[in-house]
């Protein structure tokens, strides 16, 4: 009896001891688990980091010969080895503004479409055609630009631009000069088709989270679709939809094929929409393989910095405001 | 009726319904007006939408068909002013990239998608990576591709074919990162805590119960990410370079579809722009193809 008492302690000690023994091994498994997932997360923080800092060196050596001045200066000549990002920022900022004046309203309405108005039925293969285009790749955009839109577009509708608008006073000096059908204006307008699927899916998304009782509540006091529409998903999405517009503005600043193909290349300031420019990611793509003296590759480095720096606001920006977003999808 | 259909009943028929004899309300009949507009303009963005997506893929097909041909699998990039020519460098040039950038980008980010699943509710380090992830999404390729050309093509002083892999597999890496996040988060608690219940590790329910759950949406991601990186050009233009030749060497310049289009279409050759439209119809119906597949073939519904 007594040596089978002691026999079941042991067996029940041992047991324990095993038991213990995997549960170590299992924290300690667990321990290397959570470090190794976290050095690769952490991978993608330290890229984010190499590239600024690789940035800011590159372009060290043009801040410190041209100063800040380098952002206001309008000349960019490669032959006296003088450089200015104005006309790159500004180029920039002109297509991807315009674009987004396009595209905005546009995705709107197909956001619109989308939940509103089409049949349930063709909402799955309707979304993901618009999504489709977010999958056709820029260059593709670039050559459809430059061999089919930009010759029609020139031909038929800037003449028209230009009899109609160019006589209006204020905006009149935007609608001037020669009809090539390339430039800033058709650069803004490959840009606006490009960024409308990423506007219209996330405007898709944020219309979605509106709560059916508001809706109802105001279909139940008479309003129409429209009115719907205006005044309950709008005002309730306001946050989202602005940080759509805003994701948008920051994938069409930093856009490069389809507007190297279609701007035209030209390294000068113009009033005019149809005039030749650049943008600073048309600069990068034209010139950084060329580049030969140090100042020219720092300059191309500086601007590219410069690029990044305002994309990473844009995109912050948009991030912070879709977060907001999805903070009153889970209240609601 | 539950209160779903009924909702569901409501949405769909939401205009209240015109009455018979027209209405005389002035007011009324200014909302209406309005409405019909604004539905009008709506139905008019889709169709703007829908066109100019058919545009470019009819253009694609168009000019793109011709220049399809045996040869164009089979013979190099030609020379300047020679006849004929193929892309079957490019071609492989670009399946040696974009495979290695897979290979490379796919344990990275299902690894770091993990971490943000199983410990990001807990701490900082995640919410910030999770942030940053969302901007690289994002971020202008171009400048990608100047950050591994002064990483690895200035300190190595030559282009090479790894360099491109590199800075594709930075582009597909936050793909990967945010659909295994998104798709881990979805697995139901109880199956985890089943799992826990076992007796089971973390790294095991994470590995074997958690990322099981949803194989199929993250092979969604790393379809979605390779599509994503079989058009881009500018990441590539200062790292792989090009090459005329046909090349099996990725520590040199390397040959690849989409730099090849670039450079052919802006060529004065006729031959070279009938190849950069066969290529661009290559890449673009195999991203789409790659896009609709992942988008049908392997999405799943997650069962709560």
């Amino acid at each position: 009896m007594h040596t089978s008492t002691a026999q079941a302690t042991a067996a029940e000690q041992a047991a324990t001891q095993a038991m213990h023994r995997t549960m170590r091994n299992q924290r300690i498994q667990d321990f290397f688990f959570h470090k190794i997932t976290m050095v690769f997360a952490l991978s993608v923080l330290a890229v984010l980091l190499g590239i600024i800092i690789s940035l800011m060196v590159g372009a060290w050596p043009a801040f410190k010969e041209f100063g800040p001045a380098f952002i206001t200066t309008v000349e960019w000549d490669p032959v006296n080895d003088k450089y200015g990002a104005l006309i790159a920022i500004v180029g920039t900022l002109a297509t991807s503004g315009i674009a987004l004046l396009i595209a905005f309203p546009v995705s709107f309405g197909i956001a619109l479409f989308l939940t509103e108005i089409c049949p349930a039925s063709l909402r799955r293969p309707l979304g993901t055609a618009v999504e489709l285009l977010a999958g056709v790749p820029s260059i593709i955009y670039g050559m459809w630009g430059l061999f089919v839109f930009a010759p029609l577009f020139g031909d038929h509708v800037q003449p028209f631009l230009k009899a109609v608008l160019g006589p209006l006073p204020i905006i009149g000096p935007f609608f001037s000069g020669p009809t090539m059908g390339i430039g800033i204006l058709t650069a803004a307008l490959i840009l606006a088709v490009m960024i409308i699927p990423f506007i219209s899916s996330v405007m898709r998304d944020v219309f979605e989270i509106v709560p059916a009782v508001l809706k109802e509540s105001a279909y139940g006091l008479g309003c129409t679709r429209w009115e719907v529409v205006r005044k309950i998903v709008l005002p309730y999405t306001k946050t989202g939809v602005v940080g759509g517009v805003m994701l948008g503005l920051g994938r069409a600043l930093g856009e490069t094929m389809a507007v190297t193909f279609v701007i035209g290349n030209a390294n000068k300031l113009s009033f005019s929409l149809f005039a030749a420019g650049n943008s600073i990611a048309s600069t990068l793509a034209n010139e950084f393989a060329e580049s030969d003296t140090v100042l020219h590759t720092s300059s191309l480095f500086a601007l590219a910095l410069i690029l990044f720096v305002i994309t990473f606001i844009v995109l912050s920006a948009a991030k912070l405001m879709l977060a907001g977003m999805s903070r009153k999808e889970g209240i609601k | 009726m539950n209160q779903a259909a009924i909702n569901t009943a409501a949405m769909q028929s939401p205009t209240p319904p015109a009455p018979a004899p027209a209405p005389v309300n002035k007011v009324y009949r200014k909302r209406l007006l309005r409405h019909r507009i604004g539905i009008a303009l709506s139905v008019f963005a889709m169709t703007i939408g829908l066109a100019v997506l058919s545009w470019i893929l009819i253009t694609l097909i168009i000019k793109g068909f011709g220049a399809l041909s045996v040869n164009m699998f089979t013979q190099t990039t030609p020379a300047p002013g020679s006849e004929g020519g193929g892309l079957a460098n490019a071609i492989f040039g670009s399946f040696m990239i974009v495979g290695l950038s897979t290979l490379l980008s796919t344990p990275i980010g299902i690894l770091a998608g993990i971490y943000l699943a199983e410990y990001g509710e807990e701490n900082k380090i995640a919410s910030i990576t999770r942030f940053v992830t969302d901007i690289m999404l994002s971020a202008p390729s171009i400048v990608i591709g100047m950050f591994v050309w002064a990483l690895y093509v200035a300190t190595t002083q030559h282009y090479s074919g790894y360099a491109g892999s590199i800075a594709l597999a930075l582009i597909a890496i936050p793909v990967v990162v945010r659909t295994t996040d998104n798709m881990l988060r979805l697995v139901p608690n109880s199956l985890l805590e089943a799992a826990f219940a076992l007796g089971a590790p973390r790294w095991k329910v994470a590995m074997l119960v958690r990322l099981r759950a949803v194989k199929a949406g993250v092979i969604t991601g790393v379809l979605l990410a390779v599509a994503r990186i079989s058009g881009e050009t500018a990441p590539l233009l200062f790292t792989a370079l090009n090459n005329q030749f046909f090349s099996k060497d990725m520590n040199g310049p390397m040959a690849n579809l989409p730099v090849v289009i670039y450079g052919f279409a802006m060529s004065p050759y006729d031959n070279w722009r009938d190849l950069a439209w066969g290529g661009a119809l290559l890449v673009t119906f195999s991203v789409l193809a790659l896009n609709i597949i992942s988008r049908t073939v392997f999405s799943q519904k997650i069962p709560n």
